[in-house]
């Protein structure tokens, strides 16, 4: 398990094994795989993950009508165009701010709510867990039209704040399910030595838990943003003004135009992955043991 | 806390009394009231508009209906059975290869080589693509003139100008291939955070008496992983069910409504058809379909029983 732990997120440790753990007396699940029977697959895998990204990237970088297969001369023509003319710069500003800010409502309504999950024991507690789950079926294209008349009621049509809302909701009963899973592996007794010290709770829970929950809330934390830079369904609905529209409703745009510019919809394409590519590579460490502490045991 | 309760009960019950007894519904407040607003809210909304006729474009059918929605879906709407048969057609074939290799690349990627962080990174990336993103992606490989098909026929495999999206014998499985490209991460990622909690010593306990790698797998990996792929495959299920962007984006439902699925016939009849009576009527029933298959494959898979 440490070893596992120590080549999981770095890749130096991969590359250096200590010499005993070479050759057949590796200390794998499995011993005396050959090689090649892990590699094999591994590189067709490898291919199938890679070529697509790959493909979008040749597209966003060769000149337009190049038939290369390798982008070079590289050129910026679409991605100049993709965001000035096509707005992907604005579209790339308000996913940001739907995204951010449906991050961070999603932790502190989560935090909340798990922490009460997790520590308390109360009336309604069996009914809220069952709610929490019963939402999971809950198809969220289906509610698409009292959700735009609820936003409607509210004057909040063509704002923002009605994706944010409405992404985080879906959003907030996994991450609060996640959540307490994750305060339920932190001690009482950690807790209860703080008071004890004369914290009150909320100082204790702060001073003493919430460190503790760094895995946690960035789990919950990544999931909510990346959750909310992607989906689109919302977005399209309550957001008619092009000025306000985000990243996935504008590579829609592109791609039902009637004469599809690949090298746009690449370069668009590009734009949409980069924030959730650096997100990705930055949680990935804390991706795996995340989900064992989180949501596997809670 | 069940020390300091046991010892002097009195006390302790009437300091943790007041305000320390509404604390854990102030705590979920936030949580509870944004769910009673925005999913309570609308899903009775939902029911009470699926026993009205209520019609943007005609206002003057407006009024109660009755069950008229639900006898119209289960005796007069062909299209509802098409779309459900395709809704489960889709879910079974994803759920089910992603599963398959999602387990495999977890498997593979358990194991000890060189470059197993770089390799765990590369193949868990498109997780965190989206449905439009990777119709975009898709969009480029499947192009006729200028996707691979056209350099596979460059190199002598297939024909110029293949368009797998417009043709009813090939949009079935280039969508299936597009969604597992992302959703395979899923299944690998749970998957493997699970495999590594199994204890090394059950296997060299097993090697040790002389058991192979097929049996090792049957009989200490997959037992173990079961509560983990229910619970994974019942989450997916439902996700593939829902989820709606990947096909919208892509396929648009068709061609000739191929690939059109339960929910996303139900937004074309509320969205484009302004029928939202009708559109509601259908949602109540997906719903019910849905969590009465769920409930049936835990039943079924018998989660949670024998494991703990």
């Amino acid at each position: 398990m440490t070893t596992a732990l120590a080549e999981q997120g770095t890749l130096p440790a991969a590359a250096t094994p200590p010499p005993t753990a070479r050759g057949r007396r590796r200390r794998g699940s499995d011993q005396g795989v050959p090689r090649w029977q892990i590699y094999l697959p591994l590189g067709l895998y490898l291919l199938f993950t890679l070529v697509p990204f790959y493909w979008m990237l040749l597209f966003a970088l060769r000149p337009a009508g190049s038939n290369a297969l390798v982008p070079w001369p590289v050129t910026g023509e679409h991605f100049q165009k993709v965001w000035n003319e096509r707005s992907f710069g604005i579209f790339f500003q308000n996913s940001m701010i739907v995204g951010v800010a449906s991050l961070v409502m999603t932790t502190a309504v989560a935090l909340a709510g798990g922490y009460a999950l997790a520590r308390f024991e109360f009336r309604i507690k069996k009914g809220f867990m069952l709610a929490l789950l019963a939402s999971q079926f809950i198809p969220g294209a289906l509610m698409l039209v009292p959700l735009f008349e609820i936003f409607k009621n509210l004057q909040m049509i063509n704002s923002l704040g009605s994706v944010v809302i409405a992404e985080t909701v879906f959003q907030l009963p996994l991450s609060i399910i996640l959540i307490s899973g994750f305060i339920k592996n932190v001690p009482v007794s950690l807790e209860e030595q703080a008071w004890v010290d004369g914290c009150g709770r909320f100082r204790a829970f702060c001073a003493v838990v919430l460190p503790l929950l760094r895995p946690g809330l960035i789990a919950v934390g990544s999931f909510a943003f990346v959750h909310s830079w992607n989906h689109f369904l919302f977005a399209l609905m309550f957001l008619s003004s092009q000025d306000k529209q985000t990243i996935p409703v504008g590579l829609n745009t592109l791609i039902g135009a009637d004469s599809v510019d690949l090298g746009a919809l690449a370069a668009g394409g590009v734009i949409a992955a980069v924030p959730v590519v650096i997100v990705f590579a930055f949680i990935q460490k804390w991706l795996i043991t995340g989900f064992s502490a989180g949501a596997v045991k809670g | 806390m069940a020390h300091a309760v046991a010892k002097p009960p009195r006390v302790t019950r009437r300091r943790t009394g007041g305000p320390a007894r509404r604390l854990p519904y102030l705590l979920i407040a936030p949580a509870g009231l944004l769910m009673l607003g925005f999913i309570a809210y609308p899903m009775l909304s939902v029911l009470y508009y699926s026993l009205r006729n209520y019609n943007v474009t005609k206002p003057w059918r407006n009024g109660y209906a009755g069950l008229d929605n639900f006898t119209r879906i289960f005796t007069d709407d062909p299209q509802f059975w098409d779309t459900l048969v395709f809704s489960g057609k889709w879910v079974v074939t994803e759920v089910l290869l992603q599963l398959l290799l999602g387990l495999a690349l977890a498997l593979l990627v358990n194991q000890t080589f060189l470059g197993r962080g770089l390799a765990r990174a590369l193949v868990f990336s498109p997780w965190a693509v989206s449905g439009v993103l990777t119709t975009t992606i898709w969009m480029l490989l499947y192009n006729p003139s200028t996707g691979i098909s056209r350099y596979l026929a460059d190199a002598g495999i297939g024909t110029y100008g293949t368009s797998v999206l417009s043709d009813t014998g090939t949009v079935f499985w280039a969508a299936v291939v597009a969604e597992l490209w992302r959703g395979v991460p899923f299944f690998a990622i749970l998957l493997l955070a699970d495999l590594q909690s199994i204890p090394r010593d059950l296997y060299e306990a097993a090697s040790v008496d002389g058991a192979g790698r097929a049996r090792r797998f049957l009989h200490i990996t997959l037992p173990h992983l079961k509560d983990a792929i229910v619970l994974s495959t019942l989450l997916r299920g439902v996700w593939e069910f829902n989820n709606v962007d990947l096909l919208y984006t892509l396929t648009g439902g068709g061609p000739a409504g191929q690939t059109t699925t339960l929910p996303l016939y139900v937004a074309n009849t509320g969205i484009n058809g302004h029928d939202f009576g009708y559109a509601s009527a259908l949602t109540t029933v997906a719903f019910v379909i849905l969590l009465f298959c769920s409930i049936l494959y835990l039943r079924l898979s018998k989660f949670g029983g024998e494991a703990k």
